[in-house]
């Protein structure tokens, strides 16, 4: 099987979903003659043409309402915002327009389409090419949203997304979109299901829930401290709307002990949803109180690199963390 | 620019189904307004003087077969798209099978999937990049509708309709924007929304043709409409349709308009009803008699006691359809 990067992931499952379907397209800013600003689009352009890989204007609102008019008709639009920092400006089209269409005609008009959005930190970026916007979006029933932290289940979230007949919002940790690789497998149809999580490392002393780059860093902690004797699963939430409850419960069952890694800042971000879940449905399972390590709450990631780095979880403070919990 | 009225030549029973829509459309707006009062309904959002804009432009099109993302006043085109008095009692009072959404948005924000009416929210000028995308679908797919969306003058202000409204511009895609100027947005007039004189003025910095029409008559606003769609259909892109218009109510049941406006004022555009100068336009011309006024207002009245009666006696939803439908998944559910 070969090794593709996470970007080239996205990139086959968008080709691959414009060849099978054609209420199939892409909107937005410079995804056409350019492939999109980190290049997910590259290629699409020229093989589907200016009709079907479309130039939007600068404008993130009427990208998503533009995508959600086509999609009411019958299509089935993929709508890029370029930055998640920018998709701001489209929330209320996301959360009162695509969330509650199902809901607000009683099932008679429908919005299928994809958002898919670069988020996170650690590159760079400062303020505004950093954030992490999952919470404010997790927290919207009617939306779906995923986030992959590989290239399989890049490509496979994405091309699933593009068959859900729900509105799926696409989060792509876009540090990871070079650094992560994985083989992904040529000759067969890649599709993960939506709404499922992966334990991607078994362990039975604590449970760490984690996604996106994240979910990468923590598997690299995990193997550290195995070395001491720490044995850490690891799940990859990869869904965080809906949630698979059975899977967060289930682990923690097993190991009594919860860490719950993300980038975005602590305070009421997605960590809390895992924390009330395990209150609520595992209180006599745990014998340690559940623990976050998310950013600080400040607005948002410094630019200057020290700064950044005191703001970015990354493998040695999350094994830090666990050596913690661990000895409790 | 301003059209002024050419007669539209539409056939006699078309003249006399345009006032018959724009009558019961009054007859039910008038009877929502009483129920609030009496208690029986918790909110009413009224389009009582914008009947003329709303018929004639809906008469414009090919109705059930072009789509249309309208605002909360649209009682009276919502009905010339084929929504029923029943169905409107029914949306006032939140009972089981409503259309346009089980119950569960407020009255008077439409939706009819049968007639291509596309649901709407609350906040507004949201629609108008959607109207922009169903353009740009039927574009790609090389269909022959077009689309209306409509808004108040006070909606344009929104980055929402801007957006939409330049999209739409720069893909020539077949869409149909319809501003009812009504000079007020609830208490604000026209000069604080914006420093040009005429809502259409703004189409020239996006680039499409803009008109501005008198919304107290259908028939100019047909005439402006028909114009718009043809240009449309034919793929040279939108055009932006202002029809002047009166509010001549408060802007819902929560508002008190005394608190900003003359009670003159309100005379004045009384004294200018569109319901009235049609109907007697229409008798001028001979295509109405003074029996068939009569039998027309007869029915009404009797449509309007028969929806509010069979609305009253409907049952309301099931509490657990309220669960339902978060996502497509659980449709049948609903
Ligand atoms: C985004 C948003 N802000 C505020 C409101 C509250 N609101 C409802 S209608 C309205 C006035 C709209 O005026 P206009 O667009 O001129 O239409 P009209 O009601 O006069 O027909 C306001 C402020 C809203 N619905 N949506």
């Amino acid at each position: 099987m070969p090794e593709i990067t996470l970007i080239e992931g996205i990139r086959q499952a968008m080709d691959e979903e414009l060849a099978r379907d054609e209420r199939v397209f892409i909107v937005g800013e410079d995804v056409g003659r350019r492939g999109g600003v980190f290049r997910a689009t590259q290629g699409l352009y020229e093989k589907y043409g200016p009709e079907r890989v479309i130039d939007s204007p600068l404008a993130e609102l009427s990208i998503v309402g533009v995508g959600i008019g086509a999609a009411l008709y019958g299509m089935r639009p993929i709508c890029e915002i370029q930055f998640a920092d920018f998709i701001h400006p489209a929330f209320n089209q996301i959360v009162n327009e695509a969330a509650k269409m199902c809901y607000r005609s009683n099932g008679e008009w429908t919005a299928p389409m994809v958002i898919r959005a670069p988020y996170g930190g650690g590159i760079g970026g400062g303020l505004y090419h950093s954030q992490s916007v999952e919470a404010f979006f997790a927290h919207v029933p009617g939306l779906k949203v995923v986030v992959p932290s590989n290239p399989y289940d890049a490509k496979g979230l994405l091309k699933a997304a593009v068959r859900d007949p729900n509105p799926v919002l696409y989060l792509e940790p876009k540090k990871g979109y070079r650094l992560i690789r994985g083989a992904v497998p040529e000759d067969e149809e890649v599709l993960v299901p939506i709404g499922k999580a992966r334990v991607s490392r078994e362990g039975r002393d604590l449970s760490l829930f984690a996604y996106g780059m994240m979910h990468h860093y923590s598997l690299q902690a995990a193997q550290q401290v195995a070395a001491e004797g720490i044995e850490v699963e690891v799940v990859d939430l990869r869904t965080l709307n809906p949630l698979d409850r059975e899977t967060v419960l289930g682990s923690v069952r097993k190991t009594g002990k919860a860490l719950i890694v993300y980038e975005d800042n602590l305070t009421g971000g997605y960590g809390a949803e895992i924390a009330a879940l395990l209150a609520e449905q595992a209180f006599t399972d745990l014998d340690a109180p559940v623990r976050r390590l998310a950013g600080p709450d400040v607005p948002a990631v410094p630019y200057s690199r020290p700064l950044q780095d005191w703001f970015m979880p990354n493998a040695e403070k999350i094994a830090a963390a666990i050596r913690e919990l661990d000895a409790y | 620019m301003v059209v002024t009225g050419t007669e539209a030549k539409l056939k006699k029973e078309t003249l006399r189904e345009i006032y018959w829509i724009m009558l019961l459309a009054r007859r039910l707006d008038e009877r929502a307004w009483v129920l609030h009062r009496q208690g029986k309904i918790a909110f009413h959002i009224s389009g009582i003087g914008h009947e003329a804009a709303q018929v004639g432009a809906a008469f414009a099109l090919r109705r059930g077969h072009d789509w249309v993302l309208p605002y909360y006043r649209d009682l009276a085109m919502t009905l010339a798209l084929g929504l029923t008095a029943r169905e409107f009692a029914l949306g006032l009072m939140g009972k089981k099978g409503e259309p346009s959404s089980g119950g569960r948005q407020m009255p008077s924000h439409w939706s009819l999937r049968r007639a291509n009416v596309v649901s709407h929210s609350s906040p507004v000028a949201t629609q108008t990049s959607h109207a922009a995308g169903i353009g740009l679908a039927i574009k790609m797919r090389g269909d022959d509708a077009v689309v209306l969306t409509s808004v108040g003058e006070g909606s344009t202000s929104q980055g929402e309709w801007y957006e939409g409204v330049n999209w739409a511009a720069v893909h020539r895609l077949p869409v149909i924007f319809f501003v009812e100027n009504n000079r007020f947005a609830i208490s604000v007039p026209q000069e604080h929304q914006m420093a040009v004189e005429n809502a259409a003025d703004k189409a020239a910095g996006l680039g499409l043709p803009g008109v501005t029409v008198d919304g107290l008559d259908p028939l100019q606003v047909y005439q402006a409409v028909a114009a718009a769609a043809a240009r449309a259909r034919a793929g040279e892109g939108p055009t932006l349709v202002e029809a002047r218009v009166f509010r001549m109510t408060p802007h819902s049941s929560d508002d008190d308009d005394r608190t900003y406006r003359t009670r003159e004022d309100v005379e004045a555009m009384k004294a200018r009803d569109p319901l009235g100068s049609f109907r007697e336009f229409l008798r001028s011309q001979s295509v109405l008699s003074a029996e068939v006024v009569a039998e027309m207002e007869a029915q009404a009245k009797q449509q309007v006691e028969q929806a509010v009666a069979f609305a009253e006696a409907a049952p309301y939803p099931e509490v657990s359809e309220a669960a339902h439908p978060v996502y497509v998944e659980d449709v049948h559910h609903a």
